[in-house]
């Protein structure tokens, strides 16, 4: 068994008296497609934020490719290779595509160290980026401001962000909420073809995706690990079909 | 005698206090509420001043039947330019309504001046209002003691609908959670606009109350914008009992630092501000940003 | 057909235009330059403008990059004049050290400002930012044995610019000096907003969540922002000094505050130009307005920003590029 490129020890987090993360052991192998559901309430959520920083655990600790970041800010565990997309549509609005994504580039090459480097200087920055939209069919809306695009083509640029930072590890909050039915089948090929390096985690409601493309599965359930294993197992483990899959049409 | 004085200070602090939370917490729920910085509140106390000035000498209403009319005035005025500007701007960002209502206090300014003339408004108190009385331990003027209570019981009754009533309850829904009190069925806008008006008229209350205090001319709502902001602040906007806190902390702090530092002017409670605000920028009871 | 005309661009040039020459931008310039000749009585009070245009600028930089508003930026450019006085009193009075010694002193305590301010946002923002100038306004104003307190500084020795061009009545030493500071600074700071570093400012303004997610840290931008801009304020504020030989407790005050924000949002936010634009009708409708009546300046100045807010909210700037981009519209259809 490899080592896995992010992992958690115990981690929790509590909210006054409630505790939404309850000593969670999670482990993400390199290059895994690892779906993490579970019913609303579950702490999907608050996970996400212990991972990227935007809160500090109770207790317990946040590992990245072998190095501990429970104490590091949101930014810095993207220097580290930690990428996230956002539940909700998270854009610049009056930016461009190409201008977020190139910005994306030069943030990973460290050029916001240098102040005197114009834009128009960062030629093999900006022809990336171009390769990344490119590699989303995005190239034809590239100088639209973000805010101008349809609300797949946001989604799509929000992974593209993510990606250009060349992260080890990709986490999708909910990639697939609120896109309209005809866009999401250029979503999905999208997520099917994202690199095989990158670890991608991701945190979703829709079990069509989850079932397409997660090789792993952990099924969380009042802030604690519920069940884990692979797509088969899940489906077919009769306490996830009660807490979890029975309620889906509920929702 | 070194207690005496002390307790008279501390008298005269309060009664600044007293007026200066009249004078801000109008602004401190607004901007709880709504979320508008409205910098112009200062006008509408300056106006209820300039009142009781009109009313006493050009047609010579006694002292204090001007102060429920400037209560009367200043509410209305406030409701007017809330429902025709400020609702405008509501979601317009703080920048915007920052720089209206400098727009607004300039434009107030340039009014009072060619209304009432660039000097200070000198007023002629009754003459109860004159006396020097005696508690006991030490004297104080009848003017800070009728301050003194009326404010008093003016921000107990304040303190009370806030606390007590059903539409005190509504305010102190939306502050905490405008979405949710919209969806239990609060007319929002209607209470926006009231609130509005209320805070307008306390604050036209306050400057009727305390022309001999704080002195009154056209740079008023400049002058005091910033303690006005100061106590917002302090407290916490949207809390009253912050406010009031806030409130009589500075006043007593002023007080004692005129009498005992005054060569350092407003400096003490600028710094003591600061050092609050680096403390703790939401204020003393304001609620952490989420 | 659009789609094919974009593929064959080279993606660097979509980079590029961003940051292209405009012939706007000569003209205005050249304007500026000639504006020596065009109104040689005037040259005072351009110079004015060329200063109160690069405080505005460094609003410009914070506020329409960063997307941080201040209401104490006035802080900044009075410790400048300050710091410019001060040297000069002391009897250093060569005029470029001086200028560079005030941006330094200013920046640095900017620099030490922004370390608490990083963590605040908005309202927060504004009220601790007019705390702050009040605080060094009341500084200034009780410490009178540095500072002159309500008398100001005078007596201030400024020796002649490379030891030649000396600084008259008559403002043309003045004028030019206060011309080549203003363009250099400007063209520094237009630079920087077409660098990834001015993309990331951007961003930070347009949506901070997204900006932390592509590993731009927001402490860090605030600092170095923060740092850079009251470092320009205080250039502004050595060169009002330098230029007049005096210092007055008013450049510190709210009232200054508010002026530069007024400004600015008169000439248009984020743009740069705005900065300079609005500081020359602000300056020139003061000038006009207060020799009717000094009084009722204020009247016209709090309409002018109602007016602004209400009806032109991306200031004088916006406006004729919408007038601009309405007549092309026109002229391709006719």
């Amino acid at each position: 068994m490899t080592d896995p490129v992010l992992f958690t020890q115990g981690l929790c987090k509590s909210f006054g008296a409630l505790r939404v993360t309850n000593n969670l052991d999670l482990r993400i192998e390199a290059g895994a497609r690892h779906a993490l559901i579970g019913p609303n309430g579950a702490g999907k959520s608050t996970l996400v934020n212990l991972l990227t920083g935007v809160l500090k655990p109770s207790s317990g600790r946040v590992w990245l490719n072998g190095e501990d970041i429970t104490r590091l800010p949101a930014a810095e565990r993207v220097w580290k290779g930690l990428s996230r997309t956002f539940q909700v549509s998270t854009i610049f609005p009056r930016l461009t595509a190409f201008e977020a994504v190139v910005l994306a580039v030069c943030r990973r090459e460290r050029l916001l160290r240098n102040p005197s480097r114009l834009l128009s200087g960062c030629k093999p920055q900006a022809e990336e980026a171009w390769d990344f939209l490119g590699r989303f069919g995005l190239t034809g809306v590239a100088d639209r401001q973000m805010g101008e695009l349809a609300y797949g083509q946001q989604r799509l640029t929000e992974i593209v962000l993510a990606l250009a930072a060349r992260p080890k590890v990709l986490l999708l909050d909910e990639p697939a909420a609120g896109v309209p039915a005809q866009d999401s089948e250029a979503l999905f090929s999208a997520i099917e073809n994202l690199p095989r390096d990158v670890a991608v985690l991701f945190i979703e409601h829709d079990m069509e995706l989850v079932f397409r493309f997660a090789e792993k599965i952990t099924v969380l359930v009042a802030g604690e690990s519920f069940r884990e294993g692979v797509p088969a197992e899940i489906a077919s483990d009769p306490d996830v079909r009660r807490v979890y899959l029975g309620d889906e049409d509920d929702e | 005698m070194m207690i005496a004085s002390v307790l008279e200070l501390i008298f005269n602090g309060v009664a600044y206090g007293i007026v200066l939370f009249l004078i801000a917490c109008g602004l401190s729920i607004t901007m709880g509420l709504m979320g508008f910085t409205n910098l112009a509140h200062g006008s509408i106390v300056m106006f209820g001043g300039y009142l009781v000035v009109a009313l006493m000498k050009g047609f010579g209403w006694p002292f204090l039947a001007t102060i429920p009319a400037a209560f009367v005035v200043c509410a209305l005025v406030g409701a007017g330019f809330e429902r025709l500007l400020f609702r405008r701007l509501y979601s317009a960002g703080e920048l915007n309504q920052v720089l209206l209502t400098i727009g607004l206090v300039f434009i107030s300014v340039a009014i009072a001046t060619y209304l009432w003339g660039a000097g200070q408004q000198p007023l002629q108190m009754p003459a109860y209002l004159n006396a020097r009385l005696s508690l006991g331990l030490f004297e104080v003027s009848s003017y800070r003691l009728f301050l003194l209570l009326v404010g008093g019981a003016m921000t107990g009754l304040l303190a009370l609908v806030f606390e007590r009533s059903n539409l005190g309850a509504q305010v102190r829904a939306a502050v905490d959670n405008r979405q949710m009190a919209m969806s239990c069925g609060i007319n929002v806008d209607r209470l926006f606009t009231l609130v509005f008006a209320v805070g307008c008229g306390i604050a036209g209350t306050g400057g009727a109350l305390s022309v001999n205090l704080l002195g009154l001319d056209p740079s008023f709502p400049l002058r005091y914008l910033v303690f006005i902001l100061i106590v917002v602040t302090v407290g916490g906007s949207g809390s009253i009992w912050g406010t009031l806190i806030a409130a009589l902390l500075l006043g007593i702090c002023d007080v004692f630092s005129k009498y005992y530092v005054p060569e350092a002017g407003a400096f003490t409670i600028f710094a003591l501000a600061a050092v609050i605000l680096f403390w703790h920028p939401q204020g003393l009871f304001g609620r952490a940003a989420t | 057909m659009t789609m094919v005309a974009l593929r064959s661009l080279e993606p660097v040039r979509l980079l590029a235009e961003r940051s292209r020459w405009r012939a706007a931008e000569f003209v205005f310039w050249s304007f500026v330059v000639a504006s020596y000749f065009l109104f040689p009585g005037y040259l005072v009070l351009i110079s004015q403008i060329l200063i109160a245009g690069l405080f505005a600028l460094s609003l410009d930089l914070l506020l329409g990059f960063g997307g941080m508003p201040s209401l104490g930026h006035a802080a900044f450019f009075g410790l400048g004049a300050y710091t410019a006085g001060l040297l000069g009193q002391m009897g250093w009075g060569e005029p470029i050290s001086g200028l560079l010694l005030s941006g330094i002193v200013a920046g640095v305590f900017g620099l030490v400002c922004s370390l608490f301010l990083s963590r605040l946002r908005t309202t927060a923002f504004l009220m601790v930012t007019l705390t702050l100038g009040l605080l060094l306004r009341e500084f200034a104003n009780r410490w009178s044995g540095l500072t002159g307190g309500d008398d100001g500084l005078s007596d201030i020795a400024l020796w002649p610019l490379f030891g030649v061009f000396r600084f008259g009545l008559s403002g043309h030493t003045a004028f030019w000096y206060g011309l080549c500071v203003t363009f250099i600074v400007f063209l520094l700071v237009r630079r920087l907003v077409h660098s990834p570093v001015g993309l990331a400012l951007e961003a930070m303004r347009e949506n901070e969540r997204r900006a932390v997610a592509l590993g731009i840290s927001p402490r860090l931008m605030v600092i170095a922002i923060f740092t850079l801009s009251s470092a320009i304020a205080g250039l502004a504020g050595a060169l009002l000094t330098q230029t007049t030989s005096f210092v007055a407790l008013e450049v510190l005050s709210f009232e200054r505050s508010a002026g530069v924000l007024i400004m600015l949002v008169l000439g248009g936010v984020g743009t740069l130009y705005g900065a300079l634009v609005g500081a020359a009708v602000y300056l020139v409708a003061r000038d006009v307005l207060s020799a009717l009546d000094p009084v009722y300046w204020y009247f016209w100045l709090g309409l002018i920003i109602v007016m602004v807010v209400l009806f032109a909210n991306d200031g004088l700037v916006g406006l004729s590029q919408r007038l601009q981009a309405r007549a092309v519209r026109r002229w391709e259809a006719a």
